[in-house]
C-alpha cells in the first residue's frame, strides 16, 4: 500500500491535541503489534482505552478492556483502528457519533469512503500510518534506530519524556 | 483531511550535513557527540522490558545502538533515499548482517563476477562454511543471471560501479530480474556513493556500503553500513521465514508484521548485529559522519580528478590502455550516461607497457600515490595487484580476476591534478 502523505505539522497538531484514544482491537496479546501500540503510546502520556469485544471486561495494565466505542464514558478525542480495512466504514461510523475529534486507520489499513464520511463530519482522518511510529519519529526516537525520519531541526527538539504508569 | 502543505525535501547537499542530526537535546552541542559509552540505564525494570522485546525506542547496550551511529545510520539512510539503515565495523560486516536475515543454511544466492576480490573471497570460501551457497555471474549477460537463480536462490548481489573500477552494472536490469524472481536486489555501492548513484531509483532493495572508503573519505576509519528501500515485500512468498514467521529469541515477535516498511532493518539489528556483534564504534560513526559532510565537495573533485587523469594515461605512450567507464572508449559508456551523469566514480585501472616488471617499477618511483591496499581517501592511491593482493594466483587465475601482470589500480585523490600527472608521467618516465 502506497504511503499517504501527511504533513509533520499536522500529526504533530494531532498528537499534541489528544489525550484520549480508543484502540479498536487493542489484543492482550503481548506478541501482537497493537499491543506494542498500545503500550508505547501509554507511556507517551496518552490515556489508551482497549476496545475487544471478545476480551471486554478484562484488565490489560489496569485498563478494562470494552466491547465497543460506545461504552466508554469517557470523551474520546482519538480512535485508533486495529482491525481490517472493511471493518474500518463501522468503526469510523461509531467513532462520529460518540464525538471523537481523529479517526486513525493503522498501517496497511484504509477505507476512503469512510475518510470521506468522517471527513464531511469534521474529522481528521489518518490513514495507513502507526501513531506509534509517527509519534516516535515526529519527537525523535525512531532516528535511535537508523530510521530515516526525514526530521531536520537546528533546534534542541523536545523528546515526548516517558512516564511511569503504575 | 489531507494536509496540502508538502513535506520538506531538501538538496542533496543539506542532507549530507544536517539529516539524522540535530542540536543535543541535553546540551545543545551542534556537533553530533561520541556518545563513548557503552550501557544506558532504565528508568525502572518496566521500561528495560520493554526495549528488550522492542516495544519501545531506546538504547539498551553499544553492541545493538549508540547515539553517535545511529546519526550515521539515519544520515545514510537519508542520502540513499531508504527507510532505515543499520552501521557496522566494515564493509565486509555489512555484506554478511546484509544477507543473515535472508539466507538459512543450505539456501543460495547469485553475485556479480564483478566484485571487489574480498567480496569473492568472503563469498566463495567464508560465506560457503555457513552453508550459503553463491553462484557468480556475468551481470552482463541477463540469460546467464536468471539461469543461476533456482528455487533456493535468496537474493542477488551486484556492486553498482565495480572494483577495480571501470564497469558499471545496468541496476535497473538487475532489479528487474531479481523481482521476476521474487528476490531482492543487493546493491554495493561503496565505490558509487550516493552522490553519484542511488541504487533505489532503480529498483535496488537492499544497499551495502563499506565507509572505509570515499563516504569516511579520509582513510581514518573503517566502517559500514546496510540500507533497506522499505519497499519489498516479504510476505509475497515464503522464501523469507525469518522475515515472515515467528522470531523464537523475540518471544514468537514476527518481525514483517511488526515493523512494516522497516522490518528489514530491525532485523538486521535485533538479530544479526546483536547475535555476529560487529558493531560499529562511536569514534569512527563520528570521523564518518564528519567525512560525509563534505561528501559532494570531495566527489565532485574526485571525479574531476580521476577524468583528467584516465585522459592523461590514455594518451600516454608507455600506458597501453585505460579502464574507466569516463572516457568514450570505454564498453560502459553509455551506461555511465545513463547512471553516473555526475562521473563514474575514482578508481579505475590501466595497462603498463612492459608487463610484471613496468607494473612494479611504476608503483616503486610514484612520488605522491601512496602504494597501499585502500581505496576512496583524500590522497591518491596506487596498487600493482598482480605483485600484491594477487600474488598467490596463477598468470592465467590473475589474468580472469582483472589482475594480470600489467594492471595497475588507482584511487584518484583531492590533490592539484597537474601534481598527480606530472608524478604518473616521471614515475612512468622510469618505465
Ligand atoms: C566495493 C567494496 N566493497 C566492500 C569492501 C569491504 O570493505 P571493508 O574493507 O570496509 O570491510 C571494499 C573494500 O575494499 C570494497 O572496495
Amino acid at each position: 500500500m502506497e504511503p499517504i502523505p501527511y504533513s509533520d505539522s499536522y500529526l504533530r497538531g494531532i498528537l499534541e491535541r489528544t489525550r484520549v484514544i480508543a484502540m479498536v482491537g487493542a489484543s492482550t496479546n503481548v506478541r501482537r503489534p497493537s499491543y506494542f501500540a498500545y503500550k508505547y503510546l501509554r507511556e507517551r502520556g496518552f490515556r489508551v482505552i482497549p476496545v475487544n469485544p471478545p476480551a471486554a471486561g478484562t484488565d490489560l495494565l489496569g485498563e478494562t478492556v470494552v466491547a465497543d466505542l460506545e461504552s466508554i464514558d469517557v470523551p474520546v478525542d482519538m480512535v485508533d483502528i486495529f482491525r481490517r480495512s472493511e471493518e474500518a466504514g463501522v468503526i469510523t461510523d461509531s467513532a462520529i457519533r460518540i464525538g471523537a475529534k481523529t479517526v486513525w486507520m493503522q498501517l496497511g489499513i484504509r477505507n476512503d469512503e469512510a475518510a470521506a464520511r468522517a471527513e464531511a463530519a469534521g474529522l481528521n482522518v489518518i490513514m495507513n500510518r502507526c501513531p506509534k511510529i509517527e509519534c516516535g519519529r515526529l519527537y525523535g526516537e525512531l532516528g535511535w534506530g537508523g530510521i530515516n525520519s526525514g526530521l531536520f531541526s537546528n533546534r534542541r527538539r523536545p523528546l515526548r519524556t516517558r512516564t511511569k504508569l503504575t | 483531511m489531507i494536509d496540502s502543505e508538502a513535506p520538506l525535501e531538501f538538496g542533496f547537499e543539506t542532507r549530507a550535513v544536517h539529516a539524522g542530526a540535530a542540536p543535543d537535546p541535553a546540551t545543545g552541542a551542534r556537533t553530533t557527540p561520541i556518545y563513548q559509552s557503552v550501557g544506558f540505564v532504565f528508568d525502572d525494570v518496566d521500561h528495560a522490558q520493554s526495549l528488550f522485546n522492542l516495544q519501545d525506542f531506546g538504547f539498551i547496550y553499544g553492541r545493538i545502538t549508540n547515539p553517535t551511529v545511529s546519526v550515521l545510520e539515519e544520515r545514510v539512510a537519508n542520502l540513499e533515499g531508504g527507510r532505515g539503515a543499520v552501521a557496522c565495523a566494515s564493509g565486509h560486516a555489512a555484506q554478511q548482517l546484509a544477507l543473515y536475515p535472508l539466507m538459512q543454511s543450505g539456501d543460495e544466492f547469485v553475485a556479480s563476477r564483478y566484485l571487489y576480490g574480498g567480496s569473492i573471497t568472503q563469498f566463495t570460501h567464508t560465506f560457503r562454511r555457513f552453508g550459503w551457497q553463491v553462484a557468480f555471474a556475468d551481470p552482463g549477460d541477463e540469460a546467464a543471471v536468471r539461469a543461476a537463480i533456482t528455487e533456493r536462490t535468496k537474493c542477488l548481489f551486484v556492486e553498482s560501479l565495480a572494483n577495480p573500477g571501470g564497469i558499471i552494472v545496468d541496476v535497473e536490469r538487475m532489479a528487474a530480474i531479481a523481482h521476476e524472481h521474487g528476490i531482492p536486489l543487493i546493491v554495493d555501492n561503496t565505490m558509487a556513493t550516493p552522490w553519484l548513484h542511488r541504487p533505489f531509483e532503480y529498483g535496488a532493495d537492499i544497499v551495502v556500503h563499506s565507509l572505509t572508503k570515499f563516504m569516511g573519505g579520509h582513510g581514518s576509519s573503517l566502517g559500514g553500513v546496510v540500507v533497506e528501500s522499505g519497499k519489498f515485500d516479504w510476505f509475497a512468498s515464503d522464501r523469507f521465514p525469518a522475515m515472515t514467521e515467528p522470531t523464537p529469541s523475540y518471544h514468537g515477535l514476527r518481525f514483517a508484521e511488526t515493523f512494516g516498511d522497516f522490518a528489514y532493518t530491525m532485523k538486521v539489528r535485533a538479530d544479526a548485529l546483536r547475535d555476529l556483534g560487529p558493531a560499529l564504534a562511536p569514534q569512527n560513526a563520528f570521523h564518518i559522519l564528519t567525512g560525509i559532510e563534505t561528501l559532494p565537495l570531495r566527489m565532485e573533485r574526485h571525479v574531476a580528478n580521476a577524468q583528467a587523469v584516465a585522459e592523461y594515461l590514455e594518451q600516454h605512450p608507455a600506458v597501453a590502455w585505460v579502464s574507466y567507464a569516463g572516457l568514450p572508449s570505454s564498453p560502459y559508456a553509455d551506461l555511465a550516461e545513463k547512471y553516473f551523469s555526475k562521473g563514474p566514480g575514482a578508481v579505475f585501472t590501466f595497462g603498463v607497457r612492459g608487463g610484471y616488471e613496468a607494473g612494479v617499477r611504476l608503483v616503486e618511483h610514484v612520488q605522491i600515490f601512496s602504494h597501499l591496499a585502500n581505496i576512496g581517501d583524500t590522497r591518491s592511491l596506487i596498487i600493482h595487484p598482480a605483485s600484491t593482493t594477487h600474488n598467490q594466483l596463477t598468470d592465467d587465475q590473475k589474468i580472469a580476476a582483472g589482475a594480470g601482470p600489467d594492471v595497475v589500480r588507482l584511487s584518484v585523490g583531492l590533490e592539484t591534478v597537474d601534481d598527480l600527472l606530472r608524478d604518473l608521467d616521471q614515475a612512468l618516465g622510469g618505465v
